[in-house]
């Protein structure tokens, strides 16, 4: 197993440096242009050029790709052009909220999705099945930021009970924190909870036709124990596959999400960084999604060895 | 139901609400009644005034840093940092005195060399410190509180050129900052204002909070925009960052901010129904609508295909796109400089009076030369203004019979193209949409958009040695009335040549919650006067 783990973590570093080129690519030939942005509407196109120039823009592909690829090398995401901080300092102002609002909603999630498609392949067929996978196909389909904005509309303007944006770290107390993440994690959780109560169903009801369920039944076990002991555990590896591929969900939702609550997250950091092509902060953040998602991964395929004992690395 | 009416219901249901407290952040009642909540125009995502020349910069950067001169709520230019000036007979040489009193953030006084590195650095970005440093012999200290500016000819707008608010001011820092190069950015912000920044709060995107700077010593007169007394009344000014709209209008209306800089139109009404919110203009000298041409490529290098957009287009198109129906947000300008400032005129306007003739245009258009050939029109969409002129302009030039080639795309990058000097097939652009503050449209002195000089102009490099001629004229006047008369012309052959195409004046509005108050009307927030009861 811990060769295994090695073998992945090493195998992570050709997948980093193939987004590396394909993201610092991909922004290079990319329309806009940093020193527009910095430089103002009233400002003349030669103090364009006099700022694309100090900032090296002006350099060809390769020796700008080399400069920053040197850089990471030495674990320096580079610094800001547009603020002139650091990358990792912006990422560390960033990433408690973003993690966060992740963690709420992943907990949200699994607190409501799983039990939800177990109860839905339980009741298969019937009403409650059918509302259920009601809500799920509703919650599917309906954006984040039109439920966020309902959200805030009911409880945060009508009954006044939750604040409509902002965020409070941790180290400020544990219910002013969850305070101003439980309306983002509701509204960012609504698709990933459709999503896993409807694989989650899938793969209950498939496992629930098997021999070994009718004889737990024949021989009298309580439906409870067949269904979350003994079914769920045997459904469990693609709900987790699901779980782990959602994340790209989470990271994609959390950027929309961070907007309409004003968390100042990592999915802020990144649409306005992207809108002022603020070049190192794109590529800093990419490059650390990137590796988040192959961790996950990572952890998604040894999180199969705890629930199915035939699988071994 | 869309969205937009989706945005109405959620902010509109804040104003039947009693204020809540729930939200609020943990302060005490008196540490929050000492602290100013304000969201921005935009997010500060810099700190450099000079560097970046972006009005929210400035607007931050006129808490922190000072000005020598400062102009006030009638244009003029008044002693803000300086105590006295002085200038020869012949004009050649201006000396000046700092006032007492003036210290920096970081405890050190206000000197001499830091003003002469600051108005260095200055003046090689902005277009009167340009015009400045082009016929300058010295600028030097005389002592620690005395410096002096000495020119090879006459230049009389010195101090509306040290005191002037359009970017990048004249903002005066210490010395070791000053000498950063000019295209570089500084990465402290110490500076002379009534407010310190606090950078280790500052997160870009989000936050910026300024603290009351304790020895800071106002001057005696009544504050007026950037001169006289800047009193400030709070001990803090958080600027929080809230990039949706809907979500500020519902934070104001909770109670978790108290000052809104910019509402969108769509949700003034409803914060106007608010008993606990006030709404005004913001600004009462607004902002000009800008249709930009390319004078360097067919069809917009001749002049007749110019005048056939002015003669077609209706601002008042224009204006409702862009604010809706409120009548009083807006009104026609039939010229290119501010209304009700000293220099409006509608010298030269009547192309853009009357109703409006696209059989005329047609034929104008025609006579040009154009025969169908695309006509590039960028448009911002992530700027509400620049994407409601975009289509309003896309729906004229077609009327006209023009082939639009309509590219939606974001600011950054419609920033980038329009310094293309190729033509549109080759990257380059036929048209694109802007706006100017009206205070930067008060006089020829801090207008970009209405030189016309070539290459040297703003984008679009139009080329009017009428206008040019007329740009000299009013910086060489004597009095008012040789300026006045300059204006006139100038703005006659600007809209002969058509410079550009004005779209119209329209007003914005500012709103804040009813315990604030000695909010000023102004082109920037002043947070100097400015208030609040717990």
């Amino acid at each position: 197993m811990v060769s295994y783990i090695l073998r992945r973590i090493l195998a992570t570093l050709p997948v980093m440096a193939i987004v590396a080129l394909f993201v610092f690519s991909l922004l290079y030939i990319a329309p806009g242009d940093p020193a527009a942005v910095i430089a103002g509407d009233q400002a003349s196109p030669a103090d364009v050029e006099r700022i694309r120039q100090s900032l090296g823009l002006d350099r060809p592909f390769l020796v700008q790709f080399g400069t920053w690829l040197w850089h990471i090398l030495h674990f320096d995401l580079g610094t800001s052009i547009f603020t002139n901080l650091p990358v990792a300092s912006l990422i560390a102002q960033r990433i408690e909220p973003t993690l966060s609002l992740m963690a709420i909603t992943l907990v949200l999630t699994i607190l409501i999705a799983v039990p939800l498609g177990v109860v839905a392949a339980w009741k298969a067929g019937s009403w409650v099945d059918r509302t259920i996978m009601g809500f799920a196909v509703f919650g599917f389909s309906i954006p984040v930021f039109v439920v966020g904005y309902v959200l805030a509309y009911v409880f945060a303007l009508e009954f006044e009970w939750l604040p409509v944006q902002g965020y409070t770290p941790l180290a400020e107390g544990f219910w002013p924190w969850l305070k101003n993440l439980i309306l983002p994690s509701v509204a960012l959780g609504c698709v990933y909870i459709a999503l896993i109560a409807r694989i989650t169903r899938a793969s209950m009801l498939e496992v629930l036709q098997q021999d070994y369920i009718r004889t737990a039944r024949a021989k009298g076990l309580d439906q409870r124990s067949i269904l979350f002991v003994h079914a769920l555990k045997n459904a469990a590896v693609p709900i987790v596959t699901v779980i782990g591929i959602g994340i790209a969900l989470l990271i994609g939702g959390a950027v929309v999400t961070e907007s309409v609550f004003a968390i100042p997250g990592l999915g802020r950091l990144t649409i306005d960084a992207i809108l002022r092509r603020d070049y190192p902060v794109i590529q800093g953040i990419v490059l650390l999604f990137s590796f988040l998602y192959v961790l996950v991964n990572l952890m998604v395929d040894v999180t199969y060895t705890l629930v199915d004992p035939r699988i071994r690395y | 139901m869309d969205r937009r009416t989706l945005l109405k219901g959620m902010a509109g249901v804040g104003s039947l609400a009693a204020t809540g407290g729930l939200s609020m952040p943990a302060l005490s009642q008196g540490a929050a009644a000492r602290t100013l909540r304000f969201v921005p125009q935009a997010n500060l995502a810099n700190f450099d005034p000079v560097w970046g020349t972006q009005y929210v910069v400035r607007n931050a950067a006129a808490l922190v840093w000072d000005t020598l001169y400062g102009i006030d709520a009638t244009l003029q230019p008044q002693r803000q940092m300086v105590e006295s000036e002085e200038v020869s007979d012949d004009g050649l040489i201006w000396t000046f005195r700092l006032r007492p009193g003036l210290k920096f953030h970081d405890g050190e006084p206000v000197l001499s060399k830091d003003v002469v590195a600051s108005l260095a650095r200055w003046s090689a970005r902005d277009s009167m410190g340009l015009m400045l440093k082009a016929i300058q012999n010295e600028l030097t200290a005389v002592d620690d509180k005395t410096f002096k500016w000495a020119l090879k000819q006459p230049y009389p707008k010195m101090l509306l050129a040290l005191g002037k608010n359009s970017t990048p001011c004249a903002f005066i820092m210490p010395e070791r900052m000053a000498q950063t190069d000019p295209f570089k950015q500084i990465n402290e912000y110490i500076g002379s204002g009534p407010m310190k920044f606090a950078k280790g709060e500052w997160v870009p995107g989000a936050k910026a909070v300024f603290e009351k700077f304790a020895d800071y010593v106002p001057r005696q007169e009544k504050a007026s925009w950037l001169a006289g007394g800047k009193q400030v009344l709070v001990d803090r000014v958080e600027w929080v960052v809230i990039p949706d709209p809907a979500t500020a209008a519902a934070a104001l209306q909770n109670g978790e901010v108290d000052w809104w800089e910019n509402p969108i139109p769509d949700l003034v009404p409803v914060l106007k129904k608010n008993r606990n919110i006030s709404v005004d203009i913001a600004d009462p000298l607004g902002n000009i609508g800008s249709f930009r041409m390319n004078h360097l490529h067919p069809p917009f290098n001749d002049v007749k295909a110019r005048r056939a957009v002015l003669t077609a287009l209706s601002q008042e198109d224009y204006m409702r796109a862009l604010v809706g129906d409120d009548t009083s947000l807006w009104k026609p300008l039939p010229g290119f400089f501010t209304p009700d400032t000293p220099f409006y005129t509608e010298e030269g306007g009547e192309i853009l009076k009357g109703k409006r003739d696209i059989g005329a245009a047609k034929k104008l258009l025609a006579e040009s030369g154009y025969s169908g050939q695309p006509v590039t029109c960028l448009v911002a969409q992530d700027q509400p203004i620049t994407k409601a002129q975009g289509d309003v302009t896309a729906d004229l030039l077609k009327q006209m019979g023009m082939n639009v080639d309509f590219v939606a795309t974001d600011w950054g990058t419609v920033g980038s193209r329009r310094a293309q000097k190729t033509p549109p097939g080759q990257g380059g652009w036929e048209v694109f949409h802007t706006w100017h503050a009206g205070a930067d449209c008060v006089n020829p002195a801090v207008y970009n958009a209405i030189r016309a000089n070539g290459d040297k102009a703003w984008f679009g490099w139009p080329t009017s040695p009428a206008v040019e001629k007329e740009v000299t004229a009013w910086f060489e006047a004597k009095n008012f009335d040789e300026e006045k008369a300059a204006v006139n012309r100038l703005n006659k052959a600007a809209l002969e040549d058509v410079i550009y195409a004005p779209t119209g004046f329209f007003l914005s509005y500012t709103a804040w919650r009813k315990n604030i108050s000695g909010i000023a009307k102004g082109p920037l927030p002043f947070f100097w006067g400015v208030s609040k009861t717990a």
